[in-house]
């Protein structure tokens, strides 16, 4: 594990400038941050994700929250992890078509549900389908519910994943996956935002 | 043969955002708390966590639950430097209404009450929504959070201006920029994995 601290590497912070300063004063949040990228990207053991689904998940998240480097950071990854022919531009075609805007979705009827807010539901197309396989094509349509609209999460989702071949296991690591790229992505344009805005 | 979910048809699920305690129910199967493995046990950082079906669930992966657990726990309770704990409470709280994460505001709301002591301001946060006017040091803190929640990153330099005219300085936003991107990630593993209930009184 002699990788550098990728937020740091995304956010373009130095080492020893300002905010990678203030990083150091809490040491322990920089690498539990590094260590749930080494868990998710770099696993001891892939159990029932495999590194190029893990990949192309992270391509496919980039993407949905418009932010090309970081999506670039992890096409590189998927490159490494020799993934099927054509998955890669069918990730990225995939990504485009299915940027909307969050966070939607329903609440349980009730007092709230006039702040219910409507929004796609994503599936992968035609002729990606082909490409991608059953199971990545229902990763996908699930990472999109749980990037624009999680309030819409059902167990009738979680029951396509496992119709695809999704284990239990499975499942926990993929919204690990996308939870965990949702609190990385955050954390590293809400940084470059406050190097940016100066002193 | 392809394993299948777990339903729960007889549960009222809350419908309005409480300080109440709720309780979580799994739509997958979590192992049995005696059939842990030690990896899985001590992946859960606190022993008392074995209790939660939910961490239980998460265990199942157990290298990344202990690194999120540890995520976490740093940017909540590390108040060593940085933004007042009730503050990064209110943030997580705030991501949570703006997702709409009942079972995540509940906690963080009354974490948000203990330590800022405004029972009433949280309370509103919770009826009225993230715009709720509370004051202006809580209503840059909340409208932070909720740019930064947005899909896509709605956070710039008119957010940043608006927390430092606040009184926030650079490692207090770090931490607004933290609390906030962390309850991105437990938003949506509780959203995802099972629905929140009444807890019996």
């Amino acid at each position: 594990m002699t990788n550098p601290d990728i937020i740091d590497t995304l956010a373009g912070l130095a080492p020893g400038s300002p905010l990678a300063t203030i990083r150091d004063r809490k040491p322990v949040t920089r690498q539990q941050a590094q260590a749930s990228y080494v868990a998710l990207f770099e696993p001891a053991d892939s159990g029932d994700v495999t590194l190029p689904e893990r990949f192309a998940v992270a391509v496919f998240v980039a993407a949905l929250h418009a932010q090309d480097e970081i999506a670039a950071f992890y096409a590189d990854g998927l490159a490494r992890s020799q993934p099927p022919e054509g998955l890669i531009a069918a990730i990225r075609t995939q990504g485009a078509l299915a940027r909307s805007s969050g966070p939607y979705g329903a609440f349980p009827k009730g007092r709230l549900s006039v702040e219910d807010v409507a929004g796609p539901i994503f599936r992968v197309t035609e002729p990606h389908r082909g490409v991608l396989g059953a199971r990545l094509a229902a990763a996908l349509a699930h990472t999109h519910l749980l990037v624009f609209h999680p309030r819409d999460a059902s167990a009738a989702a979680l029951q396509e994943l496992l119709d695809a071949g999704w284990s239990n296991a499975g499942i926990v690591t993929l919204s690990q996956l996308v939870a965990f790229l949702a609190f990385q992505i955050r954390t590293v344009v809400g940084l470059r935002a406050l190097a940016a805005a100066g002193t | 043969m392809a394993e299948t979910v777990i339903t729960h048809p007889e549960n009222q699920e809350p419908s309005e955002f409480t300080l109440a305690t709720l309780d979580w129910l799994p739509w997958l199967a979590p192992p049995e708390e005696d059939a842990l493995t030690e990896r899985q046990r001590a992946s859960l950082v606190d022993a008392a966590r074995s209790k939660s079906a939910y961490f239980r669930l998460l265990a199942r992966d157990p290298d990344i639950l202990e690194a999120r657990t540890r995520t976490d726990k740093d940017i909540f309770y590390n108040t060593s430097s940085g933004l007042p704990r009730a503050e990064r409470e209110l943030s997580a709280a705030a991501t949570s209404r703006h997702n709409g994460c009942i079972y995540c505001a509940s906690v963080h709301a009354r974490h948000a009450v203990t330590y800022a002591k405004r029972p009433e301001d949280v309370q509103r946060l919770l009826d009225v929504g993230v715009g709720a006017d509370l004051g202006e040091r809580w209503n840059a803190i909340i409208a932070g959070a909720v740019a930064l929640t947005a899909t896509p990153i709605a956070f710039g330099p008119e957010h940043i201006k608006r927390l430092r005219e606040a009184g926030l300085d650079d490692a207090d936003i770090v931490d607004v920029i933290n609390s906030a991107a962390f309850f991105n990630w437990a938003n949506r593993l509780m959203l995802s994995l099972g629905e929140p209930a009444q807890r019996e009184q």
